[in-house]
């Protein structure tokens, strides 16, 4: 009797996790199979021809797929380095300056990740068509980059704020000037929490939708913009593909996190 | 110079991006929903947005409240089955599949919503192969049920991540000892786990509140039809018509309701503080 209480409950928890693993998995697995779909139509369960056409179309040299993801990635680059020249200032001076009401300094920069950000974002391509930059990939960056200052300036304040300061007493002691220190001491201590801010400002910026739909279009054509485009235009196999190279970088993310994460608990074993 | 006028100087340029690109336009929206064009104070724009859009506005109030429900319970059992459960082999496969949505952009989880959940979608095909589903009885989830579906299939792993962290790092002895009284362990995750890690939850579900008010992509690419949220009203009423002080006066409701999620939060922190 027990034995079979114990039987149907682990098969029921097995049912439960297929039906976990099917809702998961079920929408990126039907993205995988337009990607590969030369043709599909009803009534038919799975598609009816499958290929590479649409890859080959969509990788193309001339195609709109190379051309946005060129893009996207340059606007994610000139994103970083804007976020980063300001929020490298201003989180060293959350984290080891005196500073007038410091809290509401960090406040400001948490501010734009509290609204909602379309009606924020309406008002922005307003104001860049009356100056007239709407439409170009400089409008872009600096409204992903405004976006991306919340992580870049609060995990920069952290990074900072980690760093041993009798180092910078140290370096200090044996004749290095303040801005010596920070150069060759504070900063290179902080790097590797300032690229982990980096990494997500580019992710952010890659995968930003809406306010390149309000100040980009129809000028700058990134690909969220392209796969919006495409998958409101029906073709589902460009959207697809467009939608796969997106997440490119996500799932390398995770990979990464995953492993660091991995690495931090194998070093806790036996410890 | 002294360190605070040398901290205010390397701060400042970051807090201008700021004030330019978000204070400004957060207070042109603001009153441009409350003006006319010539200066005049009015409240003919929120009547203009209540005329056209109150199905909306309760529309996108109900998806986004349905939607951090669910959320909460889909990742309350994914935390509490990583937390509690004792079998290895289905704590081991949840915790390698459930994060998989969490870095997957808005865009790209609506686009496979798009095609997962027609008509002719995996979805409904899985159904009838199975023999599930009749094939004639087969609808397309292509609506309010789509998004609410996009939504909680993109911030569980989120709301789950957090709230799982805090179940870790609570006290185990309390939850071992409900256990040999001999409470079932559900009941020890509702009634001794649950309680202690609810500002982590509220936290979680507030920000994902926040973040399903702002996404565009999800309702317009998932939903075509009407009625839908207000974030597709404002996008048409300037797309189509140019009409700023309406989509700000939608803007200002959006503002308001997540206000709303945001004070129900602090409401409950400050009662909680006032307790003993």
């Amino acid at each position: 009797m027990i034995r079979l209480v114990s039987t149907a409950r682990a098969a029921l928890a097995a049912a439960v996790l297929t039906a976990f693993a099917f809702v998961l998995s079920g929408p990126l697995a039907n993205l995988a199979l337009w990607s590969v779909a030369e043709r599909w139509y009803t009534p038919y369960k799975l598609p009816v021809t499958y290929g590479t056409r649409y890859w080959e179309q969509v990788f193309r040299p001339t195609g709109d797929a190379m051309a946005s993801l060129g893009t996207s990635v340059w606007i994610a680059v000139l994103t970083v380095i804007v976020a980063l020249a300001l929020s490298i200032p201003a989180g060293y001076a959350l984290a080891r300056l005196k500073l007038p009401v410091r809290a509401l300094f960090m406040v400001m920069f948490l501010l734009p990740q509290a609204f909602p950000s379309v009606a924020i974002y309406i008002n922005v391509a307003r104001v860049f068509y009356q100056i007239g930059i709407n439409g170009t990939v400089f409008a872009v960056v600096l409204v992903h980059a405004a976006h991306g200052l919340v992580y870049s300036v609060w995990i920069a304040a952290a990074a900072f704020a980690a760093v041993d300061k009798d180092l910078e007493l140290a370096a200090r002691n044996i004749g290095a000037s303040p801005l010596r220190t920070f150069a060759t001491v504070t900063l290179p201590l902080a790097a590797p929490g300032i690229i982990a801010s980096g990494i997500f400002v580019f992710l952010e910026s890659l995968d930003e939708f809406t306010g390149t739909f309000f100040v980009g279009v129809p000028q700058v054509t990134t690909l969220p913009l392209l796969l919006y485009n495409a998958a409101m235009g029906g073709n589902y196999q460009v959207a697809s593909i467009t939608a796969l190279i997106l997440l490119v970088p996500s799932v390398l993310f995770m990979l990464f996190i995953e492993r660091f994460l991995r690495a931090d608990v194998l070093a806790k074993v036996g410890a | 110079m002294s360190q605070r006028q040398l901290a205010l100087i390397l701060i400042t340029p970051g807090l201008l991006l700021v004030a330019a690109l978000f204070l400004y336009p957060l207070g042109f929206s603001l009153i441009s929903a409350f003006t006319r064009p010539d200066g005049s104070l009015t409240l003919e724009w929120f009547a203009k947005a209540f005329e056209l859009y109150s199905g909306d506005i309760v529309f996108t109030v109900i998806i986004v409240l349905t939607s951090c429900l669910l959320t909460a319970l889909a990742a309350i059992a994914i935390a509490g089955t990583l937390t509690l459960g004792e079998n290895r082999w289905v704590v081991g496969t949840l915790k390698a599949l459930y994060r998989w949505p969490l870095f997957i952009p808005f865009i790209v989880a609506a686009q496979c919503m798009r095609t997962f959940l027609a008509k002719n979608g995996l979805m409904n095909n899985t159904f009838v192969s199975l023999g599930l589903m009749d094939p004639l009885s087969a609808t397309s989830f292509l609506d309010w049920r789509g998004i609410i579906a996009t939504f909680v299939w993109k911030q569980t792993p989120f709301v789950a991540l957090l709230l799982a962290g805090a179940l870790a790092s609570i006290d185990r002895a309390t939850l071992e000892a409900g256990r040999n009284l001999g409470a079932s362990r559900l009941r020890v995750l509702v009634e001794l786990a649950l309680p202690q890690v609810m500002p982590t939850l509220l936290v979680a579900l507030v920000l994902s509140f926040v973040t399903m008010l702002s996404v565009l992509s999800v309702p317009m690419m998932v939903s075509g039809s009407q009625p839908t949220m207000l974030t597709v009203d404002m996008a048409f009423r300037i797309n189509a018509y140019g009409d700023y002080a309406t989509a700000n006066a939608l803007g200002v409701i959006t503002y308001l309701i997540s206000a709303g999620a945001a004070i129900l939060y602090l409401k409950r922190g400050m009662s909680k503080e006032a307790a003993p």
